[in-house]
Parts: C-alpha cells; structure tokens; sequence
C-alpha cells in the first residue's frame, strides 16, 4: 500500500510541477471543441444533435495526446529502468502511475465536458449520461492509450503511430459512451450501457497493466 | 508430439518440409480455385434479384470470414513467440500480418464492388463493414509498430504484444459496432446465413473458391516465412549451401 502511496505522490507532484502537462490536453479540448461549430456551422438545433459525439472524439483524442508525459519523461531519465527493477509488485505500481495521470488528465477533461456541453447545446437530461459515460470512459482511455504508449515509448517519433495503434482499440468506448448519451436522449435507461462500460473499465484493470509490464520491458531493453 | 513442436521450430526443419509440401499444395490450390471459380462464374444461374452480380460473393464471403481467424493465427504465432521464444513463429506472425492486411482489404474491396449495383453505394456505415474497416487498421497497427523498431528483435515481442492486446479487444469492438448500428439504424438485410435456402449449385461453389482462397493465402504464408528465414539466417551454412547449390528457389 505505501509503494501506491509513494507513486502517486510523486507523479502528482512531478505533474504539479510541470503544469504545462496538465494544461496542453486541456487545452487541445477546448480548442478542437471550438473548431467543430466553425466547422459545421452554428445552427444550435444540429450542433445539439451531434454535441455528445464532438465531446466524446475530442476527449478521447485529447487523452490519446495527454499519454506521451506518461512515459516519456520516466524513460529518459532512466527511472522507468529503476521501476522495472524495482522489488516492488510492479502491477500496483502501474496501476498507481496510470491512476494518478487519470487525475490529471482524464479527470480534468470529465470536469470541463459539461462546460463545453452546453455551448454545444447539448439538452440538458442528456448532461448527466455524458458526464457518467465520461467517468467510466475516460479511465478505460487512458489505460488502452497506457498500451500504446509502452509499447512505443522507445521510438524517437511516436505521436503519429500512437494514434494508429490506439485509436482502432477506442472503438467500444467511444460506441457506448456516445450510445449513453443518445438512448437517454431517446429516454431509455442507461444503466445497462454503464455496467458494460464499468465491465471494460474492471477488465482493462485487470489486463492492461500486465500489458503495461510487458511491452515497458520491451522498450526498457 | 514436443519432438515435433522442437522440429517445427527450426527454421531449417521448416524450410525444407514446406519445400517439399509447397507443390501440393499449389495443386490442389489451382485445382479447388479453378473449380470453384469456372463454376460459379459460368455454370451457376444467375440470382433472381441480383442477377450476375451476386457471383462475387465467391470472393467476398471467404475473404470476410477469413480476416478474423486469420488475426486469431496471427496471435497464436505471438502467443507462442512470446511464451516459449520460438523464432519460427515470429518469422510466421511477421509473414501473417500483411497478408491478413490483404484479406482484409480484398473483403472489402470485393464488398464495395458489390454494394454499387445491389445497394446503390459503394459504402455505408454498416456494422459489418465497419468492423472490418477496424480490422483493417488493427492489421495496419501491428505491421506499422514492428517496422518502427530497429531492433529485430524489440519489434517482434511489441508487435506480439499487440496482437495478443487486439485479440481481447476484437470481440468487444465487433459486438459493440454491433449495438451501435442497431441503435443508429434499422438492420440492414446483410446477412448472408439464408444461403441455405439456396440450392446446392450456388452455395457448392463457394466452398472451393473458399478453401481455394485459404489454400492461396497459405500458400502466400509459406512463402514468405520461407523468404523470412533466408533473410534472418542468411549466416547460417545451411542457407550458405542452398544458395551455393543454387537452389535458392525450391
């Protein structure tokens, strides 16, 4: 449990002291948010039909982007090779890193959607199922992003091939989160699209951290 | 059955069994395409409602059913590289990549071309075509991610890494694309399982132009671990040999 404690105390402080890596995902949603009524043009009554989409894609993109101060900066160093040998049960070590960047990049997403959301216009009985959707969502993102960004943490230019990884595997978040938001639109229940949103949140806990491990020492070697 | 696996995972074992299953398998490939192929093409009646142009599901149908397991052969050549350090599977799982690239994207350019006289579009944004077009980009994904490593060996285990990574998610993007064109659409009569309600003479000939197909990718897999194991052993006295003998085809 104090190697949990320990973890997260440090990646917090490490983010807190680097701001730049917190603020530039933040950032990159709004601003992309802010391209789409640019782009299609800014008749409400549209724009509220495709609101929950525009906020799910530029959140999913903005955490896809957030993944590179995951790693990188660690593996420069040379502390993600510490890590690794460490004698500590590295699963929670993982498990530690990945939640405390969600708290910092995930989380900080979840809390500014609604904003966004609203000057989208996005019906407001449909605010809650996109903010839950997000809750459970956003986790899931940045655990699958984890993946890629192990795997590629190594390569000298990887932003682009991230994504190509990536963003294949986002596929089921995105299908339900947004499918969340439009079933309470259409005033069904939500709470079946929820559980399996949680279901895949509780399997990539459990998998991907072992992912995580495998494709770090990959890098690492 | 060990002492057959330890065989099967010597490159040089390997390279001269498949050279000596390689011509059977080219003949009963020509023979179960050229079959499957003259007949459907020229001596099963055309459809009631699409006429001629249902003939090139003798195509499309075993390329789409074959994308998905052939990732799951994909995964197992990782599964076992990564467990048990066999090169040989590597050197498979490298060969597999951009042929199920292939499969994938001859499914789905046969689908298009079907879709232009039967559906009036070339693409819509069905659950199928979908999820094919994702399995397109996860074959993409791996082949991208081992070509970025230098390292023989550091692309080999990331790009088992992700294989093995996309076998747990395919299943979940596959019934969640599912869901979702159900929800966004009414369902589409895609489907193609009332082929049983087809007389024998047009669903006879998909079963050889289907294991004709497999035979051919097969055969394309062979050939190019085959290629794959020159390359890497190319120091090897055993490669030296073929190639002073002169040999280096067969």
């Amino acid at each position: 449990m104090t190697i949990i404690a320990a973890t997260v105390r440090r990646e917090l402080l490490i983010a807190f002291r680097s701001p730049g890596d917190i603020i530039n995902p933040l950032m990159f949603f709004i601003i992309a948010v802010t391209l789409f009524p640019l782009g299609v043009g800014a008749d409400t009554e549209f724009l509220s039909r495709i609101a929950s989409g525009i906020i799910w894609v530029t959140a999913l993109l903005a955490v896809m982007l957030s993944m590179d101060s995951l790693f990188r900066a660690d593996y420069e160093d040379g502390s993600l090779e510490q890590l690794l040998l460490s004698p500590q049960p590295l699963y929670f070590i993982i498990l530690a890193k990945l939640g405390s960047h969600w708290l910092v990049s995930g989380l900080p997403i979840v809390i500014l959607a609604p904003v966004l959301a609203s000057m989208l216009a996005l019906p407001s009985e449909a605010m809650l199922p996109l903010l839950a959707g997000l809750l459970i969502g956003t986790p899931i993102l940045t655990m699958i992003g984890a993946v890629g960004m192990a795997l590629t943490v190594g390569l000298s230019r990887s932003g682009l091939l991230l994504a190509v990884l990536v963003l294949p595997l986002y596929v089921p978040v995105l299908v339900f989160g947004t499918g969340t938001v439009s079933m309470a639109l259409g005033g069904l229940g939500i709470s079946g699209l929820l559980a399996l949103l949680g279901a895949m949140l509780v399997m990539a806990i459990c998998l991907a951290p072992l992912a995580i491990l495998a494709a770090l020492r990959i890098s690492v070697s | 059955m060990w002492q057959w696996l330890f065989k099967l995972g010597s490159p040089k074992w390997f390279y001269t069994m498949s050279g000596q299953f390689i011509p059977w398998l080219t003949g009963i490939t020509v023979i179960l395409l050229g079959v499957g192929l003259v007949w459907g093409l020229a001596f099963t009646p055309p459809d009631y409602q699409m006429g001629e142009n249902y003939r090139i599901a003798y195509i499309h149908v075993p390329t789409a059913i074959m994308c998905y397991w052939w990732y799951g052969m994909m995964a197992c050549f990782s599964g076992a590289y990564l467990i048990w350090r066999i090169k040989m599977a590597d050197m498979a799982a490298k060969a597999c990549v951009p042929i199920g690239f292939t499969i994938t994207a001859v499914a789905l350019f046969t689908g298009s071309v079907w879709g232009i006289p039967t559906w009036g579009t070339w693409w819509i944004w069905d659950a199928r075509l979908t999820s094919t077009l994702v399995m397109l980009f996860l074959f993409a994904g791996v082949m991208v991610l081992r070509s970025a490593f230098d390292s023989v060996d550091a692309g080999a285990k990331a790009a088992a890494v992700l294989s093995l990574v996309g076998v747990v998610n395919i299943p979940i993007v596959v019934y969640s694309v599912e869901w979702w064109n159900t929800l966004h659409q009414g369902a589409s009569n895609l489907s193609l399982s009332d082929t049983q309600a087809n007389p024998p003479e047009v669903w006879l000939p998909a079963f050889f132009t289907g294991f004709g197909i497999f035979g051919f990718f097969m055969l394309a897999l062979i050939l190019r671990t085959r290629n794959e194991i020159l390359q890497r052993e190319r120091r090897a006295d055993w490669v030296k040999d073929i190639f002073r003998s002169g040999k280096g085809e067969f």
